[in-house]
Parts: structure tokens; C-alpha cells; sequence
């Protein structure tokens, strides 16, 4: 249960699209569908990163939990406790 | 493949073709594929073109070809596929072609004539043959009682003057299903005066038409008297009964039976004959038949694309105009004088100015090719307007793979398509005839890209067959929330359902990195946050799409030369646009950033103030978002009205505003057109300043043509369509959210109802394993039937839906037509 931001994760997937896009466009060959290619790669750039911030955006501050039943939250409860304590020593 | 940015240059060329070498080099043009021929003699019927005799010379050529095929199709033999090129014949070959089809199918005739006649007389000697040979024992019997013979008589005569009388006798075969008839009819006619016997044969004969195989039914009757002879043959007669000579003498039988079996044994060697020489002419036709078929094709086309070129004045030549891409002039010309210069005469063309709109021409490689024609779909583009085809490769992948996110069913789809990819050339897949298999064959790229973005899309809604998993740790602990709200194991066992409460420290410890947070498919509650999320993101999306189209506007009207269009019709939309449905896209990205759990109980909710916004109301109890919230939404919806009348109006005054101007100043104007007309006519052929659809026209003519009202009216259609329209495509983008959802459901349902029960069958390991096979293969079949095929298919439509209607609507007229050249790959098999 590390605590996540939204700076990392942004980075990354910025980063990974921009290259995608940006860089790799210009390293296509000069033949006749370069434009067609670099239209695509544009164009897919900048869809998948909209979904995904998107995505990220809309649970950064929620306003309500998750509603358990009474056995999932016990398992959860007991699992991931055991299973910091393996990993950190400590349990939240 | 160039740019498919918009439609290539396509201009009109006037080709000077001499009688010699008219043929040939419309020939050539037709292995090329360069051309597409005008029709220069619309006004002229059928029957009165130039060529027409030479066309109807091909026509009864391809009569016989049909004649030809059906007479070895019969035979059971199969026509080769033509080898090789083959160019259409020069005109004096057609006669050779046309004799030895001729002598071919006449041969044929006569042959198929013969075979059929010694058919019919072989089959008359076996009937008489097998009349002969059949025993009709107690009848012969008593034709001897009248004769020396040992055989004491088995039928009593019947006495008194009767017994003097001959006995005669007619022998014959009939048809199986006639014979009970015969025989009823024969005693109701000539009762006690027959005697008939009936017996069937042993093997069946084959009909000499139909060739089906038939047991004939032989008969022997027996009778007295002259009027009963008569009576019995008229009645033979009307059953079509084969009768045959019955000779008493049991000698004479045998020596008749001996000489008719010579007699056929001597015609089925004849028919042997016959039919070795009918296989070898088949032969022949199947060596000529392919190529002449493909030549005399060809031949017909040439025939019929000159049927449309104009005779000129001299009789010397013929003058074609036709459409060609400006980058195929050189090869044009260069096909031209090789194919003139046999004949030692020159063919010629050159580029003429044109009035008409001219073909659309967008050359496409097999991958690009799917998506082209799911825009010329909906319409192929006006000549040289923006094409949408570019940007449709990924955003129709996209937006399906919105509706059908989930990684496993895109995953399944990724590998069908990807399987058909990879055996694309196998000449087994290309030759299938099964006409849903070649839909999906043709759309094999598109599939390709649609798994591909559904496992992408899979991912961030984090299902894979409807079951969530978690790469990255979920960023909500049950731990540190039962730890801080007192959630014994006994207060868990007392309450049912409890809720994570984010306002709790440590128990939502950040964002789930890569799209949506694991423990909600565990959550009771789940539809509520992702209804929201998908409703929001629907908006988002279709905001961004709708926006991009009027974008594309733009370079649509740059080049069409009509600037005016810039400030008075694209900058009202997106300031219409942006200000209304951009801020409710500003909304909700604002209170994702700054709304957290701390104010939840008191959260404002966007769809009120969105609405008070356009009613200019207040509601006390929805706390504003930011300060001056009100001033600035007010500001932004007296903004987007005031751009409706600009919008109305604008670009129907500035047009009347230039008319007037031209007209003052007509001689001036004028020349400037003319010298602008005579260059090479690139985008000034095409619309200059007219609204109107037909794009196209000289200067002069414009200025007869623009009509006020028209103008308004169409400008009035326009603005309704593009305000209403915002209101309601942005509103039709939420299908997105509608599709993912009941795709979720869907796939959910499957896996509870089906797999969930069979893995939860029995602890014993032999139960659940044997169990498992059916279960497994209804949750698969059902997977691909329901969720693969009938979602796939519905996410399909409803994504071309929205990039026909909601994306083209803002920039693509669609109303062009295509460049379809004269060419042979039609024709060739």
C-alpha cells in the first residue's frame, strides 16, 4: 500500500508518449506515407494520454469509498496487514 | 501512396486520337488505369454511336462463349484460369477469334446430335431386347396347345366356337409408374378377351435424355379377335408404350434377340466413337475458351470507351476528354505516343480548363484502404476538401475501444485480426467466396488497430474478462480504516456492508497509477463512481472531438480561398463551442483538481450550476466552485449568444457586400478572373466566395448566380444546425459511457453466472476438473457470440455513428464523387 502521487506517474507517462511522438517522428523515413505515419502517431499520442489523465484525474480526490461487503473487508483487513508486515516490519 | 490529406490534383485533358492508333492507345490506357473517360456523346443513343456494330460483333461473340462454357460446365470438366498477359486484340484478330468459335461450337452442336440420337436408338434395342429375352412362360405356353407340342396346356381354353380362333400377341415395354394403369385399363376395356402379363427388369436402363437410370416394365398380352387387337393397341398407344414385333416361333425369337444384340453392341462401340471425338473437341474449347473470353472483354471495353469519344470535324481523329491525376500527365502522354508511334502517327493530349467539379482521387495502400472506405461511406469528399481518413485511422479504434474496453476480449480480437494479417497472401484466403468471411478479411487492419486500443482502454478500466487486477498496489488500505474506526472481526460479523471513508488518514493513500483503483470491483458501490468517471470522460472526449472538426474547418476554407469564412463563421463556432461545453469541460476538470473528501458533505454539483448558468439563476444551497463563478458565467453565455447572430449573418452580408463592390467595378475584375483562370488552375477553378455546394465556377457566372435569400437560407440552416447541434452531439457523445457500460455488465454477468458457479463446484479435485470442460466451453462460446460478435458489432456501429454524424457535420460536405478510371482489372479473372 505505498502512497502513490500524481507527479511520478505523470512524468512517465508524459514522457513515454512524448517520445513516441515527438521523437520517434523524426526518425521515420522520408517515403511516401511519412505524413500518414506521423499523423498516426500524433494522433494516438494524444488520445492515449488524454484517456489517461482523464482516468487519473477523476479518482485524485474522491469524494466516497469503496461500500465492502463485511468478508471482503476482512479478508483485506487481515491479508494486507500480513502482508506489510512482511514487507515493512511495521503495520499501518 | 501520398498524402491523404486531401484529394490529389485531377485535371481535365483533351486527348487527339488518330483513327489508326485510336484504338491501340485506348487500349494501353486501359492496361494503365490512368483515365477516366468523359462521355462526349450523352445526347446519342446506343444504337446510333460510332462503334456500335463492333460492340454487337463482341456482344454475339460472347453469346457463343456462354454456350461454349454451359456445354463443358455440363460435361463436368473445368475451365482453366487465362496464363499470362493478354491485351486486347487489334480489331482483324476479332475475325479469327469469331471463325473458330464458330467452327468450334457448330462441331459441338453436331456432335451433342449424334451422341443424343444413337442414345435414343440404343436404348429402343435394349427395350426390344430385354421384350425378347423376358420370360413370359404360361403365355408362351398356350400359344403351343394349338400347335404339336408335348406341354400339356396350362390354361384351359374356353370351349365351344372360340377355339378356333389365333391367338396373337403384343410384346412392349412402359414405364414402371404407368404400368399398374396399363393393366387396370386393359381389363376394364378387353376383359376376358387378354390375357397380359407383366414383368419388370432386372437391371434399370438409363434414359437417353435425362441419362437418369429407369426399371421398364415389359409386358406380354395375349388376345383373340381382331377388335380387341385394335382396342389394345390404341390403349398402348396413349400409355407411350414402346411395342415391339412378338414373332411365335420360339426360333425366330432367339434369332431376333441374337441379331438385336449385335445390333447394339455394334452402336455402343459407334457411341464410344462419339464420345471420345466430343471429349476432344471439349478439350479444344478448354484451351481456347479462357484467353478469347478475357481478349473479346477487353476488346468490348476499348469498343465502348471510344463509343464516348466525339468525331472530329476532319474524320481524321477522335478527340476524348477524360479525367486524369496531374501527376500521371508524363506517364499519360509518354503511354500515348509509344502505343501512336507503331502506327507512325502521334497521339496528343493536353490539359484543359474545366468548369466542372472534378473527380476525387485519394490513392490508398491496403492498410489505409479500410478507413478510406469507411469515410466514402458516408460520402467521398468534395474535390480537394480535408479528409478525414488520417485522423480516423486512430480515433475510430479509439472511441470502439472506449465502448469495449476490457483486455482479454480485446486481446482475442487482436489475435483474430492479427491471424488474418499475417495469412493475407495465401492464395487459399484470398479465393474464399463466403461473402461475411471476405467483410471481415477486408477489415482485417481496422480489427487489428481495435484490440489493440481495447486492451489498451482494458487497461485503464483495469478489466480483464470483467475481473479487475491489480499490477500496481490499490491505493486504498482496510487496514489503517478498520484500524482507526474500530472494525473488530465482531463488528464486521454484525454489519454487512461498511464503507472506506476517504476523510479517515490512511485509508486512500494516493491515485491508482495507471487507470482505474482495483478494490473498486470489489465494491458494492462501484457503478456509482464509474458512472461518473465515464460520463465525465464521455463529455471530455466528445467536447475534444467536436472542436478538432471545426478546426479541420479551417484549412477547408484557406484553401478554397474564402478567408471571410476564418473570422465569421470559425471563430463564432469555437467561441459557441468552447464557451459553453469547453467551460463545462473546465468544470469538471476544476472540481476533480480542488473538490477532495474533506468537502464532500458539501461538494457543488456541476450539473446545477450548468443549468443555472443558461437560466441565470441561483441556488443557495450549491456553493460556487471558485469566486465570481456568476459574473463569469454570465460573461460566457452572453459571449456564445452574441456569436449567433455573427454566425447568422456575417458571411451572407460580407458576400453581398462584395458583389455590389464587383458589380461598380465589372471591367477591371474581369480580366484579372480571366488571367487567373488560364494559369494552371489550382484552387481557383474551385469556389470562389460562394456558400453554395457546387463548388466551381468562373467569376462571371457567380455574379448571375448569387441570390440573396438563397445565401440567408442556407446560412440560417447552417447556424440552427451548428447551435442545436452542439447541444445535442455533445449530448450523444454520453453513448460512449452508455456502451462501456453495458459492455461491463454484460461481461460481469457471464463470468458470476457461468464461471464463478463452475469454479466454485466441489472441493474434490476429479468434480470440479470434469465439471470445469462444459462450463468453460459455454462461458466461451457465449464470450464470443454475445460480448465479441454482437457488442463488437454494435461498439462498431455506434463509433462510425459518432465520426459520421458528430465529427463530419462540423467540416465535411461529402459530396463529391470518385475518380474511376478505365481499366482492365475489373475484367480480368
Amino acid at each position: 500500500m505505498a502512497h502513490h502521487g500524481l507527479t511520478v506517474p505523470l512524468i512517465v507517462i508524459s514522457v513515454f508518449w512524448g517520445f513516441l511522438s515527438f521523437f520517434v517522428s523524426w526518425f521515420i523515413p522520408k517515403s511516401l506515407s511519412r505524413v500518414v505515419i506521423i499523423t498516426i502517431l500524433v494522433t494516438c499520442s494524444i488520445c492515449c494520454c488524454l484517456f489517461w489523465l482523464i482516468a487519473i484525474l477523476s479518482h485524485l480526490n474522491p469524494l466516497f469509498g469503496p461500500q465492502l461487503k463485511n468478508e471482503t473487508s476482512w479478508y483485506l483487513k487481515h491479508h494486507f496487514l500480513e502482508e506489510e508486515d512482511m514487507l515493512y516490519g511495521t503495520s499501518r | 501512396m501520398g498524402s491523404m490529406f486531401r484529394s490529389e490534383e485531377v485535371a481535365l485533358v483533351q486527348l487527339f486520337l488518330p483513327t489508326a492508333a485510336a484504338y491501340t492507345c485506348v487500349s494501353q490506357l486501359g492496361e494503365l488505369g490512368l483515365v477516366e473517360f468523359r462521355d462526349l456523346n450523352a445526347s446519342v443513343s446506343a444504337f446510333q454511336r460510332r462503334f456500335v456494330v463492333d460492340v454487337r460483333r463482341c456482344e454475339e461473340l460472347e453469346k457463343t462463349f456462354t454456350f461454349l462454357q454451359e456445354e463443358v460446365r455440363r460435361a463436368g470438366l473445368v475451365l482453366p484460369r487465362p496464363e499470362g498477359r493478354l491485351p486486347a486484340p487489334p480489331p482483324r484478330d476479332l475475325l479469327r477469334i469469331q471463325e473458330e468459335t464458330e467452327r468450334l461450337a457448330q462441331e459441338l452442336r453436331d456432335v451433342r446430335g449424334n451422341q443424343q440420337s444413337l442414345r435414343v436408338q440404343l436404348h429402343q434395342l435394349q427395350l426390344h431386347a430385354a421384350v425378347l429375352g423376358q420370360g413370359h412362360g404360361p403365355q408362351l405356353a398356350t400359344a403351343h396347345t394349338y400347335g404339336a407340342s408335348e406341354r400339356t396346356p396350362l390354361l384351359q381354353a374356353p370351349g365351344g366356337p372360340h377355339q378356333d380362333l389365333r391367338v396373337n400377341f403384343v410384346a412392349g415395354a412402359v414405364e414402371p409408374h404407368k404400368a399398374p394403369a396399363l393393366e387396370r385399363l386393359l381389363w376394364r376395356a378387353c376383359r376376358g378377351f387378354l390375357i397380359a402379363s407383366f414383368s419388370e427388369l432386372e437391371r434399370p436402363l438409363e434414359h437417353p435424355v435425362t441419362g437418369e437410370p429407369a426399371t421398364w416394365m415389359t409386358f406380354l398380352i395375349s388376345y383373340w379377335g381382331e377388335q380387341i387387337g385394335q382396342k389394345i393397341r390404341k390403349i398402348t398407344d396413349c400409355f407411350h408404350c414402346h411395342v415391339f414385333p412378338f414373332l411365335e416361333q420360339e426360333e425366330a425369337r432367339r434369332a431376333a434377340l441374337q441379331q438385336l444384340q449385335q445390333q447394339s453392341q455394334e452402336m455402343q462401340e459407334v457411341l464410344g466413337e462419339t464420345e471420345r471425338f466430343l471429349s476432344q473437341v471439349l478439350g479444344r474449347v478448354q484451351q481456347l475458351l479462357p484467353p478469347a473470353q478475357v481478349q473479346v472483354r477487353k476488346m468490348k471495353a476499348v469498343y465502348l470507351a471510344l463509343n464516348q469519344c466525339s468525331v472530329s470535324t476532319t474524320h481524321k481523329c477522335l478527340i476524348a476528354e477524360a479525367w486524369c491525376a496531374t501527376r500521371d500527365l508524363p506517364a499519360l502522354q509518354e503511354a500515348l505516343r509509344d502505343s501512336s508511334a507503331e502506327e507512325g502517327v502521334s497521339a496528343v493530349a493536353h490539359r484543359i480548363p474545366s468548369r466542372d467539379m472534378p473527380p476525387t482521387l485519394i490513392r490508398t495502400n491496403r492498410f489505409t484502404a479500410s478507413f478510406q472506405g469507411i469515410v466514402d461511406s458516408y460520402g467521398v469528399g468534395r474535390y480537394q476538401e480535408v479528409n478525414p481518413a488520417p485522423y480516423t485511422i486512430i480515433t475510430f479504434p479509439f472511441l470502439f475501444a472506449v465502448m469495449f474496453g476490457d483486455v482479454g476480449h480485446g486481446l482475442l480480437m487482436f489475435l483474430f485480426a492479427l491471424a488474418m494479417v499475417l495469412a493475407e497472401n495465401r492464395p487459399a484466403v484470398k479465393a474464399a467466396q463466403n461473402e461475411i468471411w471476405q467483410t471481415f478479411f477486408g477489415g482485417r487492419y481496422l480489427l487489428l488497430l481495435m484490440g489493440l486500443f481495447s486492451v489498451y482502454t482494458g487497461f485503464i478500466y483495469n478489466e480483464c474478462f470483467s475481473r479487475a487486477s491489480s499490477i500496481f498496489p490499490s491505493g486504498w488500505s482496510v487496514a489503517a480504516m478498520a484500524n482507526q474506526s474500530g472494525w473488530s472481526d465482531a463488528f464486521l460479523a454484525q454489519h454487512t456492508m461498511l464503507t472506506l471513508d476517504p476523510n479517515v488518514t490512511g485509508v486512500f493513500l494516493g491515485p491508482y497509477p495507471f487507470g482505474i483503483d482495483p478494490i473498486w470491483s470489489l465494491a458494492a458501490n462501484h457503478l456509482s463512481f464509474l458512472n461518473s468517471f465515464k460520463m465525465k470522460m464521455s463529455v471530455i472526449l466528445g467536447v475534444v472531438h467536436m472542436a478538432f472538426g471545426v478546426v479541420l474547418g479551417v484549412f477547408n476554407h484557406m484553401h478554397f480561398g474564402q478567408r471571410h469564412r476564418l473570422l465569421l463563421e470559425t471563430l463564432p463556432e469555437l467561441t459557441f463551442l468552447l464557451g459553453l461545453f469547453g467551460y463545462l469541460v473546465f468544470l469538471v476538470i476544476y472540481k476533480w483538481l480542488h473538490v477532495s473528501a474533506a468537502s464532500a458533505a458539501s461538494a457543488p454539483s456541476i450539473l446545477i450550476h450548468f443549468i443555472n448558468m443558461f437560466l441565470f439563476s441561483h441556488s443557495p444551497t450549491n456553493r460556487p466552485l471558485y469566486p465570481q463563478q456568476e459574473v463569469v458565467q454570465a460573461m460566457l453565455v452572453v459571449l456564445a449568444l452574441a456569436m449567433v447572430p455573427v454566425l447568422l449573418l456575417g458571411t451572407p452580408l460580407h458576400l453581398l457586400c462584395r458583389h455590389r463592390r464587383r458589380r461598380r467595378r465589372p471591367t477591371g475584375r474581369k480580366q484579372e478572373d480571366k488571367a487567373g483562370l488560364l494559369g494552371l488552375p489550382d484552387a481557383s477553378v474551385n469556389g470562389w466566395g460562394s456558400d453554395e455546394e457546387k463548388a466551381g465556377g468562373l467569376e462571371d457566372e457567380q455574379e448571375a448566380e448569387l441570390v440573396p435569400s438563397e445565401v440567408f437560407m442556407h446560412q440560417a440552416i447552417h447556424t440552427i444546425e451548428f447551435c442545436l447541434g452542439c447541444i445535442s452531439n455533445t449530448a450523444s457523445y454520453l453513448r460512449l459511457w452508455a456502451l462501456s457500460l453495458a459492455h461491463a455488465q454484460l461481461s460481469e454477468v457471464l463470468w458470476a453466472m457461468v464461471m464463478r458457479i463452475g469454479l466454485g463446484l466441489g472441493r474434490e479435485v476429479g468434480v470440479a476438473a470434469v465439471v470445469l470442460v462444459p462450463i468453460f466451453a459455454a462461458f466461451a462460446v457465449m464470450t464470443v457470440a454475445i460480448l465479441l460478435v454482437m457488442e463488437g458489432l454494435s461498439a462498431f456501429l455506434h463509433a462510425l455513428r459518432l465520426h459520421w454524424v458528430e465529427f463530419q457535420n462540423k467540416f465535411y460536405s461529402g459530396t463529391g464523387y470518385k475518380l474511376s478510371p478505365f481499366t482492365f482489372a475489373a475484367t480480368d479473372d
